[in-house]
């Protein structure tokens, strides 16, 4: 019999709930009992309810047990885990949990399931394929691919990202770079580290694909501080990727060069924007630049540069070794191929669910995801993060896709949902929205700067009772001045979670129910 | 034991050169320093803005700019709770609260005995294992009283 394997996630929403401490119990399990087994760490599988998950491999097949404790190591061992037998925590074959057969992995077809650090096992299943295609087409084929495939930024502004590619590849200038935005600020959403910490190597070998694609040599991650976790495991990545020829002067054997680096934010949500990105990674304060010039032309120390988000490089392997129709045979209208859609909050059943675009914000909260944890009733979801509008039960039927989202004064963003019950206080959510926009605001406009802390007033005002209706007035006008006097989306999208929790619940801000029905 | 060092010109000086050749070096630099001494000294900014050539003014903008740098030396522990909406709907405000009271202390204060200083952070990613809380490098999901209560304790013993 072959050396029996025990795979542990190394997730940090694994390790928060105590992956570590279940693989030293399993560990010690091992060694106490004389058993040579080998201990595998992986991404998750983003089913975090059921987390710590581990797995075995039993004759080919994985057998998952889970939500683990290192308490239960032992009567586990007793069971019989490594040959898969029974227990009050197996789960049986994760793929035929309900939640993961529904799903269809594209771009985390291997997150969960490889060693994470494993040249040779990324390679096995499917890795470096997308690499392999993008060198034998060349730049300007890949380019097109890119194109065809409708993949569409998924950091939130939702653009091709093949046209940006173009734009980038057609400039001309002596350096060039791919910066991937890894800053991940939004609540309620974790994709992009779960790439980083569960597949690195798909990232990496998405920015490869990027640099050639578009001539670019020097690649860039600039990764939230608030995840040492994905940095460490990031970095050790680049060095494996490095030792075995996937990144440096020859590409996977090729005339190309490309070299990654990383660099680590400092705790500011508007970094994530994309040109002040640019500038808190030339060593300034990331204040947001206005466009033109676009990144593209002028981007990182004036170079042309393409800026796109983890999970946008991320699904460029998939698009070049399967080709462009096949990812696009997925989805809806003009969002094609598959999200990962976070599912977060005050959910049964929070994690990551990648699905072709077009299922429904109701099928996502009520059905995938089991509603509350809470087990009361679902009242609100936050969707796209901090900028992205509540959405009420009745707006349950939209489909998850850019445009329906926008039809509805709403946002998809990086595809976060954040769920909410009957006991959030909405008016106490707009207020945090107005907060945080204060918090975080670069400073450059004054309807975001100033507006924000205005917006705090007033609607403390509103939920004191002073002067409603002058001051629900107030606070509609200033939104509309934040929404057409900011430069970036933080000032000029804060006025989604503020207007839709006022039009769609007004009771909690001590209106009359019927206003909103009434105008 | 803090886990930082006291603050040190010569050490610093160190840290700043082997840092300060690479393209935009002034996260690097200071992100280096975070990590030696917990804060970012007066005296560093000075260091940072001559070996960068740039202004004293430039140096200290960045500095104060970017949440994560602190001027002032931490506490022995650095207790981060997450106060985003994943966590507000799990009842991270209470638990906010709770921790507030219990150390008698705001956001970004220190305790009185200098052992932990506590955070506010703006989402840990662990939004499905909401409410998140991070104890130095160590993150911690669904977070109640109770484990808040454990984490406290295990401040005051390590
Ligand atoms: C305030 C603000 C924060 C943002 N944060 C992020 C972020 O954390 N990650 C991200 O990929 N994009 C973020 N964006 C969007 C970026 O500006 C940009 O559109 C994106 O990086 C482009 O990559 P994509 O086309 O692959 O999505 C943010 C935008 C704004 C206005
Ligand atoms: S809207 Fe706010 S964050 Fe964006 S550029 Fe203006 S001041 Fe800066």
């Amino acid at each position: 019999m072959s050396r029996p394997r025990i795979f542990v996630p190394r997730d940090a929403g694994a390790l928060a709930v105590g992956a570590d401490e279940v693989e030293r119990a399993i560990a010690a399990a091992l060694c106490r009992r004389g058993i040579d087994a080998e201990i595998v760490r992986t991404g998750s599988r983003g089913l975090f309810w059921l987390e710590p998950m581990i797995e075995v491999a039993v004759q080919g097949a994985r057998i998952a047990y889970g939500p683990v404790t290192s308490a239960d190591v032992e009567a586990l061992f007793d069971a019989g885990v490594l040959e898969g037998k029974p227990h009050a925590l197996r789960l049986g074959k994760p793929e035929e949990i309900p939640y993961l057969k529904r799903q269809t992995r594209l771009t985390f077809a291997r997150c969960g399931i490889v060693d994470r650090l494993s040249i040779a096992d990324y390679r096995a299943h499917g890795g470096f394929k997308g690499l392999e295609r993008a060198l034998s087409l060349g730049p300007a084929a890949t380019v097109e691919e890119v194109v065809r495939s409708g993949l569409r930024g998924r950091g939130g502004a939702g653009f091709p990202t093949g046209i940006k590619w173009r734009t980038t590849a057609q400039a001309q200038a002596p350096q060039k770079y791919i910066v991937c935005n890894a800053d991940e600020g939004d609540s309620g959403t974790f994709s992009d580290r779960m790439i980083m910490e569960g597949d690195p190597f798909v990232l990496i070998e998405g920015m490869a694909i990027a640099g050639m694609a578009v001539g670019a040599t020097k690649g860039f991650i600039y990764i939230r501080s608030e995840y040492p976790h994905a940095v460490e495991t990031f970095g050790r990545a680049l060095a494996a990727a490095g030792a075995e020829g996937y990144l440096g002067p020859r590409v996977a054997g090729s005339a190309h060069e490309f070299d990654i680096e990383i660099r680590v934010g400092a705790g500011a949500y508007v970094c994530g924007e994309e040109t002040a990105l640019l500038d808190s990674l030339e060593g300034k304060r990331g204040m947001v630049r206005a466009k033109p010039p676009l990144p593209a032309h002028h981007g990182l120390f004036g170079q042309p540069t393409v800026v796109n988000n983890v999970i946008s490089l991320a699904s460029v392997p998939i698009i070049l070794a399967e080709g462009a129709d096949a990812y696009a045979a997925f989805g809806l209208g003009r969002s094609r191929g598959t999200m990962p859609i976070q599912l977060a909050g005050n959910v049964k059943y929070g994690g990551l669910f990648e699905a072709g675009f077009g299922v429904t914000l109701g099928e996502l909260v009520d059905d995938i995801g089991g509603g509350t944890a809470s087990g009361r009733p679902v009242r609100a979801v936050q969707v796209g993060g901090p900028l992205g509008a509540y959405f009420p039960r009745a707006l349950f039927d939209t489909p998850f896709d850019y445009e329906a989202f926008a039809a509805r004064d709403g946002l998809i963003g990086h595809g976060g949902i954040v769920v909410f019950d009957d006991t959030v206080d909405m008016a106490r959510q707009a207020r945090f929205a107005m907060e945080f926009c204060a918090i975080e605001s670069c400073g450059k406009c004054t309807p975001c700067r100033i507006g924000s802390t205005r917006g705090v007033e007033v609607i403390d005002r509103i939920v004191r009772g002073e002067n409603q209706a002058a001051n629900l007035a107030l606070i509609e006008e200033l939104c509309a001045t934040m929404k057409l006097g900011s430069l970036c989306a933080l000032g000029g999208f804060t006025p989604y979670p503020v207007l839709s929790a006022l039009k769609h619940f007004p009771e909690d801000f001590g209106a009359a129910p019927d206003r909103a029905a009434a105008e | 034991m803090s886990r930082f060092e006291t603050w040190n010109k010569d050490r610093a000086r160190e840290i700043i050169a082997q840092h300060a050749e690479q393209d935009g070096a002034a996260l690097p630099i200071l992100h280096a320093l975070h990590e030696a001494f917990g804060y970012v000294h007066r005296d560093a900014v000075t260091m940072v803005a001559s070996a960068l050539n740039l202004s004293r003014a430039e140096v200290y903008g960045i500095v104060t700019f970017y949440h994560d740098f602190r001027s002032t030396p931490p506490g022995t522990h650095v207790l981060k709770l997450c106060r985003a909406e994943a966590c507000q709907s799990r009842g991270g405000d209470a638990l906010a609260a709770r921790a507030r009271e219990a150390l008698h202390v705001d956001w970004g204060e220190i305790t009185a005995d200098q052992r932990v200083t506590l955070e506010p952070v703006f989402c840990l990613g662990l939004c499905a294992c909401a409410p998140a809380a991070m104890l130095d490098e160590r993150v911690f999901g669904r977070l109640d009283a109770q484990l808040l209560d454990t984490l406290l304790s295990a401040t005051r013993q390590l």
